[in-house]
């Protein structure tokens, strides 16, 4: 089993939609129940990737998988080719271990077409998983497109009043980018061939190896990173994010936050990044400036939002900054911060968001003005959300703070030090709109008839939220069980990237001039 | 030999934790404030007994490493502990001021439906405070510094149906993240120039051994430095961070005594003190300090002169004490400043609790007439004396305490800040100028208040004025106990100059030596002159004392007429210097309307107007060619025919 671990993994969800598709489509309970078994048992494949310790050793690709698919000579050879490093590894555990929790949050929530509600999200997960262990940049190319179905779906049929429009402008978001991306690959394929670099199908790590020269560079890393930046996404490309995540229903929000945003920053992590060092050196001062400003910005017009949920995702696109940062910090504290925060956003604010559907659940409504004095209320809920909203803030003992503290203290001490300084003012706006809605919802006297038999949690709600908090802490308290698999190959990827920054120096100008022929 | 050190934060966090999850099912009172009590009892057991044997032990500087917490590439942090002279006093005054305070909530807060919640946060406050002081490195202090953080924004906001509640705890959490800000671009900083050296660490003996790699002088320790000290004013309510304190009296009255006199606020200074080193390396940030200090302490001084309400006499009197020890930390007199921390913790605390007790019978009173008086109004007071004795005594001892009068403990820590900001090498006259107008103003307001409380006629409504009875046990013990240590702790500290062997100043002498090196007393500085100087004080003092007895014992009818005449400082210092209208204006509403901005206009005009625009030309376009899909076979004939003529055309005449 070992060996095919990463594939079992990745497909069980798809063999099970298909399972699904012959269940009664009326019988609500057996739907939800067999997704939901799917998932925890993808969770429980996924496992011993967590505990496997060769990621404290080695920074290298793990459970590999490698199986020739589509060869048409030389002109186009691509391959099944997968493995985990320290890197996707807990992005991968990340996306199984979100995902039952999303199916749970959808218990009472969606009445629609469950069958098919249930065979998206199973569908999503494949398309999710294969993207993170894909070596082969055609096969990511063909998972990154597959997340993309179900999720319009998601958003445009089971979406709120203005679903359409959002999941239009979603899908054409990521549709322009997808399609500069799939440019880029060729581009890249077709320079490995004609270099005579010894490439075996779109092999990343092959890839890694080509001194591709920098004028090429320029425009790839251009369209990869546009490609990775409006799925992140990055100030100003962010404006799909807040429309799919209001309209998205909860179980879609949560997964939208939890993992696909990751996409973005993984893409360029693995990517965007190792692949074009060079060109990366030149768009690391515009790249920071943006994520700065995503920080800055998200704050502000989140502290202005008078629907909950709209905060919430003006929030991600603050956090995501952050990650950003770390990332362009290029150094061990800021890019672990930067993965790490990856980590900690998908659980802080896939939290928040099953905490505005268990809201919108109850209330049919987002409207902070419709809440307030729910703490008497709701004191299980309370207390839940508090620590959620103070994980999100960052305070530390929380994952929030590790995750924030290390990618500004790797922008501190790169040369991003000024940058990094307007980034910290985002704890204080952080703690601005979060302590905010806080307020407004749950503080005060109860106005709203409507809240005054508003009900605490159930049990399954706090069975939902239980594993996040316990993560919440975890992280908080002892991150080195996230770190210790991590960094070695966070210190592979740097000197990757360094390593590719030396080896430019010999670039061997005729090939591209030949490349950029041909094409 | 100190591994028992961790229990010392250990029990107030097993008492949170309990209280937090099964207090609701505990239901009893006595249980839940006794579980309480008892745990934070338990860890000054264990500080005092640590205390003792540092005394006794030859080595000063014990760290204890409990685990690993994070480790990325050169960054190493672990939980770990540290001990020594500085840390030794603080935990005891953490745990002892706390144990008391807890003692007094159990009758203070009795009755309220939130009780097990109220215990529970006072726990966890606890354990954050413990941590902050105990704390091997900047990080573990930092997890106390903002989970002091967080525990008074819940306390604050413990009435949380009251908006002006909710508002204050928010308030406070939010201005004290502008100072944590300081805080984190100083470690950034920091850490960074250190690496520079080679020394990769966040460890505050480390620190102290590499400072010396770090140009003294020079613009970084600067940079570090102020930074460090933005983070400490947002903590300890200076300017320009301290409009959250006065707000924070929301909070239940033993929370202002623990957290916001006592405890919490003087975080900014023991961090000062924890890096003394640095500080010491930066004259330009010990002047900022110092100058700070002096400003603060004369602003809060001058606002508390004018309020009514009891909590908040005593807030901006706690601003303003805050404001002696930057002020001593700024001049060099790092014990100094510690020392008085001390001392104010004592009568700070019992003078709070006092308040409370007040608060407690006049509340009482009107709950037994069913009036809804403001029970903090001290116009509402007057006259107290005679039901409250022992709130009366315990509270008149702690006023001359604070007010400075010889031989009482605020005497002595308040004078050796005097007289350095006055001979230090980084002192000035002007400081201490300032500093003792400052004491006068401070020995006027406490007087006032006292006089306006505890004297006079009773104002109360006649109907309640019968039913003020003095507190139970739970609340006088710890009175007495405050107001003992208000008279005779500073005697621990007795100057040279007063025939004391300066015993506090020298058990932290370990701390504060290499930094003391760098800031001493004038060689110049006689006997004689400080002689003037203290006598001056203590005459300051008196007088403000005296005016206070003139103008609301014998003459009850000045303060009106002084307020008829001053009526525009008066209504300026009423309303606070009109700062959190100024920070309103300046900060938060252009904040507001940038952020509705950015959303209405940048996001919803500019960048969707632009994403929709393209959706617009594109569909416009497609609508435009459909016209040219008719179906019709002829269409398409003279489309070719029009085609073909412009090709040949183009190559014939091309």
């Amino acid at each position: 089993m070992a060996d095919n671990l990463l594939s079992i993994m990745t497909f069980f969800p798809l063999v099970g939609m298909i399972a699904l598709l012959f269940l009664p489509r009326d019988n609500d309970a057996m739907l939800k129940s067999f997704a939901l078994a799917v998932s925890l048992i993808t969770f429980l494949i996924s496992l011993p990737l967590a505990f496997d310790n060769v990621f404290k050793t080695s920074g290298g690709m793990h459970y590999r998988e490698f199986y020739e698919w589509i060869h048409v000579g030389e002109f186009f050879q691509m391959n099944y080719n997968v493995g985990v490093d320290g890197i996707s590894l807990w992005l991968v555990m990340l996306t199984t271990f979100i995902m039952p929790i999303a199916i749970l949050s959808t218990w009472n929530a969606v009445k629609k077409n469950t069958k098919g509600f249930m065979a998206m999200l199973l569908l999503l997960q494949t398309g999710m998983l294969g993207a993170f262990i894909s070596l082969d940049l055609f096969l990511f190319y063909i998972f990154w497109e597959l997340m993309l179905i179900p999720m319009y779906f998601l958003i445009g049929i089971w979406g709120g009043a203005n679903r359409i429009y959002a999941a239009v402008k979603f899908f054409i978001y990521t549709a322009v980018g997808s399609l500069l991306m799939l440019v880029g690959i060729i581009f890249v394929y077709y320079y490995a061939i004609q270099s005579g670099a010894p490439v075996s199908g779109f092999g990343v790590q092959e890839f890694y190896q080509l001194s591709i020269p920098y004028s090429a560079q320029f425009w790839l890393f251009l369209a990869f990173g546009f490609s990775f930046a409006i799925k992140v996404p990055m100030f100003p490309l962010h404006t799909w994010l807040p429309d799919a995540h209001t309209e998205a229903p909860t179980a879609g929000s949560v997964i939208l936050a939890a993992v696909l945003l990751k996409m973005g920053t993984y893409g360029y992590v693995r990517f965007a990044m190792p692949l074009f060092p060079e060109a990366l050196q030149t768009f690391i001062p515009f790249l920071a400036f943006l994520s700065v400003v995503g920080i800055i910005y998200g704050s502000l017009v989140a502290m202005m939002q008078d629907d909950v949920k709209k905060l919430v995702a003006y929030s991600s696109v603050a956090h995501l900054g952050f990650v950003m940062l770390g990332l362009f910090a290029l150094n061990m504290q800021g890019m672990a911060g930067g993965m790490l925060q990856m980590i900690n956003h998908g659980i802080s604010t896939g939290a928040l968001f099953l905490i505005v559907g268990f809201l919108y659940e109850r209330r049919h409504t987002r409207q902070i003005s419709e809440f307030g004095g729910l703490a008497g209320k709701m004191p299980i809920f309370a207390t839940i959300f508090l620590i959620i909203t103070f994980s999100s803030i960052g305070l530390p003992g929380t994952n929030g703070f590790v995750g924030e503290f290390l990618a500004l203290m790797g922008a501190f001490e790169s040369n991003l030090r000024w940058y990094a300084v307007f980034a910290t003012t985002g704890v204080i706006l952080a703690a601005v709109y979060m302590l905010w809605v806080y307020q407004r919802i749950m503080f005060g006297k109860v106005t709203n008839p409507a809240n005054e038999n508003i009900k605490d949690l159930s049990a399954r709600e706090i069975v939902i939220m239980a594993p996040l908090l316990l993560f919440v802490f975890w992280i908080g308290i002892y991150p080195n069980t996230f770190f210790d698999k991590m960094n070695p190959a966070l210190e592979q990827l740097l000197q990757q990237i360094n390593n590719q920054q030396v080896a430019i120096v010999e670039v061997v100008q005729p090939v591209v001039a030949n490349v950029l022929d041909t094409k | 030999m100190y591994g028992n050190l961790w229990l010392i934060p250990f029990f107030p966090l097993l008492g949170a934790i309990i209280n937090g999850l099964f207090g609701k099912k505990i239901k009893n009172e006595a249980v839940i404030g006794g579980i309480g009590t008892l745990m934070i009892f338990l860890s000054f057991l264990v500080a005092v007994q640590n205390f003792f044997r540092l005394i006794g032990d030859t080595v000063k500087v014990h760290e204890i490493v409990l685990a690993s917490w994070m480790t990325v590439g050169n960054l190493q942090v672990n939980w770990e502990l540290l001990l020594d002279p500085l840390s030794a006093v603080m935990i005891l005054v953490v745990t002892g001021v706390g144990t008391l305070i807890h003692l007094y909530s159990i009758g203070y807060m009795h009755g309220e439906t939130g009780y097990y919640r109220f215990f529970s946060y006072l726990n966890l406050f606890a354990f954050s405070m413990l941590m902050l002081v105990l704390g091997g490195n900047a990080l573990v202090m930092f997890i106390g510094w903002e989970g002091v953080g967080l525990c008074s924004y819940l306390l604050i906001g413990y009435y949380y149906e009251k908006k002006s509640a909710s508002d204050a705890a928010k308030k406070a959490f939010v201005v004290n993240r502008i100072g944590d800000f300081g805080f984190l671009c100083g470690l950034f900083i920091l850490f960074w120039a250190l690496a520079g050296h080679g020394v990769w660490t966040i460890n505050f003996v480390e620190i102290a051994a590499n400072a010396h790699l770090l140009e003294a002088g020079g613009a970084l320790i600067t940079i570090i430095t102020l930074a460090f000290f933005l983070g400490a004013t947002g903590k300890s309510a200076q300017i320009p961070l301290f409009t959250w304190l006065p707000d924070a009296m929301e909070g239940p009255t033993p929370v202002s005594a623990l957290i916001h006199a006592a405890t919490m606020v003087t975080a900014g200074i023991y961090m000062i003190g924890r890096m003394n080193i640095l500080f010491a390396m930066a004259p330009s940030t010990m002047m900022t300090i110092a100058i700070i200090g002096a400003a603060t302490a004369f602003l809060a001084a001058s606002i508390g002169f004018a309020q009514n309400d009891i909590k908040r006499v005593l807030a901006y009197s706690t601003v303003s004490q805050l404001g002696y020890m930057f002020l001593a930390m700024g001049v060099g007199a790092f014990s100094a400043g510690i020392f008085h921390l001390m001392t104010h913790a004592f009568f700070k605390a019992c003078l709070f609790l006092g308040s409370g007790s007040v608060i407690h019978a006049m509340h009482h009173a009107y709950h037994h007439a069913h009036l809804h008086d403001d029970p903090q109004d001290m116009r509402n007071m007057g006259g107290l004396r005679s039901k409250m004795p022992i709130t009366f005594w315990t509270f008149l001892l702690s006023t001359i305490a604070i007010a400075g009068v010889p031989f009482f403990s605020g005497f002595f820590s308040k004078d050796e800040i005097l007289w350095w900001s006055f001979g230090s090498t980084a002192g000035h006259p002007i400081f201490w100028i300032i500093a003792v107008c400052v004491a006068g103003m401070t020995a006027f307001y406490m007087f006032r208040l006292v006089f306006m409380t505890f004297f006079g006629a009773q104002r109360t409504d006649p109907r309640a004025k019968d039913h003020i009875p003095e507190s139970p046990w739970t609340i006088t013990v710890p009175l007495i106990v405050l107001a003992f240590l208000a008279v005779v702790g500073g005697y621990v500290g007795v100057p040279k100059i007063l025939g004391g062997g300066n015993h506090f100043g020298n058990f932290l002498a370990p701390v504060f030596g290499p930094a003391q090196e760098l800031y001493n007393l004038n060689a110049h500085g006689s006997h004689a002159l400080e002689y003037t100087l203290i006598a001056l004080s203590v005459c300051i003092a008196l007088f403000g004392i005296y005016m206070a007895w003139l103008m609301y014992m014998k003459n009850p009818a000045l303060p009106a007429q002084f307020t008829a005449k001053f009526a525009g400082v008066y209504r300026f210092v009423f309303n606070k210097w009109y700062i959190d209208e100024l920070y309103d204006f300046v900060f938060v509403n252009p904040c507001k309307r940038f952020g509705t901005f950015l959303w209405k206009i940048f996001d919803v005009r500019l960048v969707d107007g632009i994403v929709n625009g393209c959706a617009w030309v594109v569909k416009g376009v497609g609508a435009g060619l459909r016209y040219t899909q008719t179906g019709y076979m002829y269409n398409y004939a003279v489309a070719m025919v029009v085609g073909v003529v412009v090709i040949v055309g183009f190559y014939v005449f091309g």
